[in-house]
Formats: structure tokens, C-alpha cells, sequence
């Protein structure tokens, strides 16, 4: 999205040639400072007692389950989310009701509620000092320091991500083509998968993979709700957590770099998905 | 089919759209909406088609009510104002989704699809485009593909909100030609939404004038200039 309109921007404007410069210099100092830097760090620090070492602190028992746990619950809570986020978008875009402008104010929610306070209260209503939590406990259902408490958490949070991503591509595109497919004979489903889903795949994806990088990275939420019962309920950023605190530092930072390089590994995913796409990509924004 | 508007009226909360208005269309006629801005063609070309529902009234289609159908069971060809082409399907697929999008038992083989979808290409006369994004053309080609995707479907009736509204002045000309035609050719009763009053006396077999939510005049382009039933009409329809 963005590098079509810097394009346009670039054969308009014509700033003098040292400004642009100049600006273009901070831009990348401030990147390789802030974002570079940091994670160079992260991978030197993993490799500090080189290659077998960090490998070997990977595959311990404990950053095993981490890493799985991390993956089954992200595996779990960005479909969800996004299910979810499609259901609010839609209809927060395509229908007229009352209480609408509340329910985008409540979806926003997750962002300006701290994290350590949301996983509070998941903690104060599925915990067994409510009746909820007593009777979960009492039919042997656990959510709290528990694989349900986590995903919950990690839903919570992230639940933002694709709805806002959707909303404002969903109301520029207005709800014309989806009334030509119903015009034309097509029930409400068919319309859905075949006008509006391709419709809005990029912003999708965008807001998926921001969704999915978060859920993995969650640490908050679900530092309060999971327990932190080693091997159990520790996600990799909780582990990383443990293991530095325990002065294992390769240990933690090879945890680390594994999340850093998931984290990349979405990046990359978007962008060849982009670049495969590019021609379709243009043929829509143009239009 | 003929059509018939019995007392429809329609609000939007407290904002009256349309008074009750009634109307009368025959089979294979060409009908103009004619009226400025905000007088509710739009809103009342939308309930014929099933995209509105009437606060109150009825609507008829060769003497049964339909006012209960819904858009599906409407069957009618909607041209909307600024096309409303699948962007992200070509051309082909543009004009081909109505009939894909039919029951299996009524959905025609790709082979007769195929066939449908050039000859319609054929009657708008862009025989050439079925490979084309919506992007890839210009705006007149895009009316006529939006026209032949709503003829896919074999409709009842043929609706199109502003078919010329975003064109420029030559090819609107040629274009009001071209609908014309498809319009004899084809026999449909159909009824376009404009507010310029030489295209709806040019083209019309019968204009109806509107104002306010109000139907101020119906009748024959010569009628309506001989005879204006108010103020209204008379100023509107100055050439
Ligand atoms: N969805 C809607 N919600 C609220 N008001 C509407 C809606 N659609 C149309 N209106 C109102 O109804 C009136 C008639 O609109 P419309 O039928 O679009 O007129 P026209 O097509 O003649 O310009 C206008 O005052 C418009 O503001
Ligand atoms: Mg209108």
C-alpha cells in the first residue's frame, strides 16, 4: 500500500535534493538504531558460546514446550481473531444500528487496557474465588494457570488487530459490489466468499500477521493468567523471561532470537505474498 | 412485465424519502426517473429491485405481489450508478458470475456459459475485452459491461441508476444510442434513474417527473413539454 502511494509522492513533490536527503538519513539512522541494533544484539548474545551451545539450550525440555505452546496457541487464537475481526468489520460497515459507535469504541479496548490488568481480570473471573471459576473447578474444567486461560488472554489482546485493519478498507469500498452479487442471484454467502472476502484479502492478511506476531509475543496477559508453571503453561516469552532472570542468558537469548526469527519469518510472508501479487495488487487500487 | 407501484411510501428514521407515489408501468416500455438530486429515484429504482424495502405500499410485477421478494427473487438486471464491476475478476468472470451463481440444477455448463458470455460481449460490442480487469477499461466500456452482466441473468425488468451520470458528453450520446437498442432488441421493461432532462425526453417512451419525494408528472416526452402539470415540471424540464 504504502509503496505505491511513495511512488506517486516522489514524481510530484519536488523537494530540494538536501532535504529530502537529510530526512531520508534520520529515517534510516533511526532504523538501524531502534530496530536493527537491538536485534543484531539478540543473535549475538544467542551465539556468544557459538552454534552447539545455543542449539543445545533450544532443545531442552522446557524451551521445547515453549515453543510449542507458543505455536498451539497462536494456532488457536488468530483464526479465531480473525473470524472474529471479519464479523465485527462487517457489521460495523455494512449495517446501520444502534450502539454502533460504542461497539468501535469497545473494540479498541484491548490497546488502552494494560495487558497485566486484562489478564487480572480474567484471572478475577474464571478464578476460583468467583462462582464462575468455583463451578468450572468444581466440574474439573481449569482455565485459570491453565492452556484455556492463555489462549483466552492472548485473544483479548490481540483481538484489535484485524478488525481495525479491515474497518476503513470495508467502508471505502462501500457495499455496492455486494449488492451487484445479490442483484445478480447470489445468497449472502456466496456474495461474502466471493466479492467481499477477495475484496479485503490484503488488509486480511496485514492484519493477520500483525495479529499473529503479537499473539506470540504476548507476555503481560498471559504472565498473570498462565501461573508461569515451568514446562507447563510457560509460552516463549515467559520462558525467556525465567531463563534470564536464572542468569542463562545464551539460553534466554537463543529463545529470543527463535521468537525474533518467527516474527521475521511473518514479515517475509507478507512481502513475497506482495510481491507475487503485485500486478493484481495495482489493478484493484487503481481502479 | 409490467409493473405496478401502489402507494410506497419510504422513510429512513425520521426522513421521508419517498410520499406514497403510484405508478403504473407497461410491459416493454422505457421509463425515465427524472427529478434533481434528492428527490428519491434512487430510493424508489432500490425497492423495485429489492435492494429497499417500502415502509408502506405495494409493488406489483405483472399483476402478483412481489413486495415481499427479496433481491434474489426479483430477477432484475440493476445497473448501478457507478458500476459496481467485481474488481478483482475480469471482464469474463464480471459477466458470467449471475449465471455460476445459480442452484447446480439450473447453472448452465462452462462450455454454454462461455457461449452466453461472448454473445452477450458481442451485443454491447466489446467482443474483444473478456480477458480485461474493470480497471483496464474506460468508462464507457465499463457501463456496457455492467449492462451485460445484468442482461446475464435473463432478468424481468432492466434497472440502471444514472447509467450516463459519469460519462462525458460524446460518448453519453453514443451510449444513450447503444441502450436504446439493447432496449428493442431485448423487449425488457426498463426503467433508468436520471436528472438531465434531455436525456430522459431523448430516450424515454414515458418520463416521470420527480420532486421532493413526489411524483410531480407522468407521461409522454411531447406530453410533459406541452403540457407541464406545474411550476416544477415546467422549470425542470426547460430545455
Ligand atoms: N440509506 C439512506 N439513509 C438515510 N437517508 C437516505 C438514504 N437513502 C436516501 N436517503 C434520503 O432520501 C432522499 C432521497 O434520496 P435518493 O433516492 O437517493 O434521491 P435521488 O436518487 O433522486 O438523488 C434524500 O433526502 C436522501 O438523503
Ligand atoms: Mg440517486
Amino acid at each position: 500500500m504504502s509503496d505505491i502511494t511513495f511512488i506517486r509522492a516522489e514524481s510530484v513533490t519536488t523537494e530540494p535534493r538536501l532535504t529530502r536527503g537529510v530526512l531520508i538519513g534520520v529515517t534510516m539512522a533511526l532504523i538501524a538504531v531502534l530496530l536493527f541494533a537491538p536485534l543484531i544484539a539478540v543473535f549475538a548474545e544467542a551465539l556468544s558460546r557459538g552454534w552447539a551451545a545455543a542449539v543445545a539450550s533450544l532443545a531442552s525440555p522446557d524451551a521445547r514446550s515453549a515453543i510449542r505452546l507458543t505455536l498451539i496457541v497462536a494456532a488457536i487464537a488468530v483464526p479465531l481473531n480473525a473470524v472474529f475481526g471479519i464479523a465485527a468489520a462487517w457489521a460495523i460497515t455494512k449495517f446501520d444500528f444502534r450502539g454502533k459507535a460504542f461497539l468501535i469504541t469497545l473494540i479498541d479496548l484491548p490497546f488502552s487496557v494494560s495487558p497485566v490488568v486484562a489478564g487480572l481480570a480474567l484471572v478475577l473471573l474464571f478464578g476460583v474465588n468467583s462462582s464462575l471459576g468455583a463451578w468450572l473447578v468444581a466440574n474439573d474444567l481449569r482455565i485459570v494457570f491453565a492452556f484455556p486461560g492463555i489462549v483466552l488472554a492472548t485473544m483479548f489482546v490481540t483481538f484489535p488487530f484485524v478488525a481495525r485493519e479491515l474497518i476503513p478498507v470495508m467502508i471505502e469500498q462501500g457495499r455496492a459490489e455486494e449488492e451487484a452479487a445479490l442483484t445478480l442471484g447470489a445468497s449472502g454467502w456466496r456474495t461474502f466468499f466471493t466479492v467481499t472476502l477477495p475484496n479485503i484479502r490484503w488488509a486480511l492478511l496485514y492484519g493477520v500477521l500483525l495479529c499473529n506476531a503479537r499473539a506470540m509475543g504476548e507476555f503481560g496477559a498471559v504472565a498473570v493468567i498462565s501461573g508461569k508453571i515451568r514446562g507447563e503453561t510457560t509460552t516463549m516469552p515467559i520462558m525467556i523471561e525465567m531463563l534470564y532472570n536464572e542468569y542463562l542468558s545464551v539460553a534466554a537469548f537463543s529463545l529470543a532470537a527463535v521468537l525474533a526469527l518467527l516474527a521475521l519469518v511473518t514479515l517475509t510472508l507478507k512481502s513475497l505474498l506482495e510481491w507475487r501479487h503485485a500486478d493484481l495488487l495495482a489493478a484493484t487500487r487503481r481502479h | 412485465m409490467n409493473i405496478e407501484i401502489e402507494e410506497l411510501a419510504k422513510e429512513f428514521g425520521t426522513e421521508r424519502a419517498l410520499h406514497p407515489v403510484s405508478l403504473a408501468i407497461p410491459s416493454g416500455a422505457l421509463i425515465a426517473l427524472l427529478g434533481p438530486s434528492g428527490s428519491g429515484k434512487t430510493t424508489l429504482l432500490r425497492i423495485l429491485g429489492g435492494l429497499e424495502f417500502p415502509t408502506s405500499g405495494r409493488v406489483l410485477f405483472d399483476g402478483a405481489d412481489a413486495t415481499g421478494l427479496t433481491v434474489q427473487e426479483r430477477r432484475a438486471g440493476f445497473v448501478f450508478q457507478h458500476y459496481a464491476l467485481f474488481k478483482h475478476m475480469t471482464v469474463f468472470e464480471n459477466v458470467a458470475y449471475g449465471l455460476r451463481a445459480r442452484k447446480r440444477r439450473e447453472r448452465p455448463t462452462d462450455a454454454e456459459i462461455t457461449r452466453r458470455v461472448s454473445r452477450l460481449l458481442d451485443l454491447i460490442q466489446l467482443p474483444d475485452i473478456g480477458a480485461r480487469y474493470p480497471s483496464q477499461l474506460s468508462g464507457g466500456q465499463r457501463q456496457r459491461v455492467a449492462l451485460a452482466r445484468a442482461l446475464a441473468i435473463e432478468p424481468r425488468m432492466l434497472l440502471l441508476d444514472e447509467p450516463f451520470g459519469a460519462l462525458d458528453a460524446k460518448v453519453r450520446k453514443e451510449l444513450r444510442q447503444g441502450l436504446r437498442e439493447i432496449h428493442d432488441r431485448t423487449g425488457l421493461t426498463t426503467v433508468f434513474v436520471t436528472h438531465d432532462q434531455e436525456e430522459a425526453m431523448e430516450l424515454a417512451d414515458l418520463v416521470v417527473v420527480m420532486s421532493m419525494g413526489r411524483i410531480e408528472q407522468v407521461g409522454k416526452p411531447a406530453e410533459i413539454r406541452a403540457k407541464p402539470a406545474s411550476d416544477f415540471v415546467r422549470d425542470f424540464t426547460a430545455a
